[in-house]
């Protein structure tokens, strides 16, 4: 559906009934691939709440105190531990990709070939960079001796809520730097440009995927800015 | 053509100065919320700053980089009113985390 009979339609709370009431297609000037990744992603919103709202009934019913994060999760600089110091980096690092992406989708849609795919480039970088930071996260702590049944910190939960949260959303992550690659090389192909069919789907290729991977990806982000707050912070 | 073109291109794309802005917000909240560590701000301060920061994110993430704020309402709703279970649910188990508190303090603290 073109703008211009996307302009015609009612606006503000009324379009909300008048879009599901039309026939064919709910999500005007949506495309199909959009929408189902929206989905996907409500879905995926369901399950991290899961695990994050486990995550709280855990800390609130032990008895035990919990382990204080600023202090599991400090880094020593120069002889002194600063709290999270870590996961900061990690945070800035995941926004930062966060907004290459962003540009990256505008690009896309611009038909700017190049500039969109070393968008999409950077942002696997940072995505990697992050991937690897949590794994020197990991293994420090379980150096220390983390482990989900134990840890010589507190209470018992922590160390099976941290690898199940931060390696789902890590699992994510890698997920997503795979899908950015294999992007990136589909954009600098042309693939875009010249509408070649895919090899799974045969379906034409268009710029949208480069949004609907965004879509993904800001997700990615936006999980993390969840799991920032309340395992790290709180 | 090319008027279609730049048709498609007014509705799609926007302006780089606004994905610049919300990137810089982020970062600038990201740094807020780092400093409610940094100073040890305690109790109900803490979480509400921690909330604030949180919840300021996560919409500018949504709104400008998912592109929500220019989505049609059918699909924004869709999407956020599925949010109010989750809270329901928040709301259930820190209720149920007080009462599990609760029983154990009185039965394995106390009563041993």
């Amino acid at each position: 559906m073109d703008q211009t009979s996307l302009d015609k339609l009612p606006k503000g709370f009324k379009s909300i009934g008048s879009d599901f009431g039309t026939d064919q297609t709910a999500f005007k000037g949506v495309n199909w691939g959009k929408a189902m990744m929206w989905i996907f992603l409500l879905s995926d919103t369901f399950i991290f709440s899961c695990f994050l709202i486990s995550y709280m009934k855990g800390r609130a019913s032990t008895v035990v105190e919990w382990p204080n994060p600023s202090e599991v999760f400090a880094l020593n600089f120069m002889g002194v531990p600063v709290p999270l110091l870590l996961i900061a980096i990690m945070t800035f690092v995941l926004i930062t990709s966060s907004g290459t992406m962003a540009l990256a989708v505008k690009y896309g849609y611009e038909r700017n070939k190049k500039m969109c795919g070393w968008f999409i480039l950077f942002t696997a970088l940072g995505g990697l960079t992050f991937v690897g930071m949590q794994a020197f996260e990991w293994s420090k702590l379980i150096h220390e001796g983390v482990r989900p049944w134990e840890n010589p910190f507190g209470a018992h939960q922590f160390g099976s809520f941290f690898f199940m949260i931060t390696g789902f959303h890590g699992t994510h992550v890698s997920i997503g730097v795979i899908f950015l690659c294999i992007f990136a090389r589909k954009v600098f192909r042309g693939d875009f440009d010249t509408g070649k069919r895919g090899y799974f789907t045969t379906m034409k290729s268009d710029y949208v995927s480069i949004e609907i991977l965004g879509l993904y990806w800001h997700f990615v982000d936006l999980v993390w800015v969840f799991i920032f707050a309340f395992f790290y912070l709180w | 053509m090319t008027d279609n073109l730049n048709k498609e291109k007014q509705t799609t794309t926007h302006k780089i100065g606004i994905y610049l802005w919300i990137w810089a917000l982020l970062f600038v909240l990201s740094f807020c919320s780092y400093m409610v560590d940094w100073f040890q701000f305690q109790g109900l301060l803490r979480w509400t700053l921690i909330v604030t920061f949180m919840l300021l994110k996560a919409g500018l993430i949504m709104a400008f980089f998912m592109h929500l704020f220019w989505e049609r309402y059918a699909l924004v709703n869709v999407l956020l009113w599925p949010m109010t279970a989750i809270v329901c649910f928040v709301v259930l188990m820190a209720a149920e985390g007080k009462y599990t508190v609760f029983t154990r303090l009185v039965y394995f603290v106390l009563g041993s």
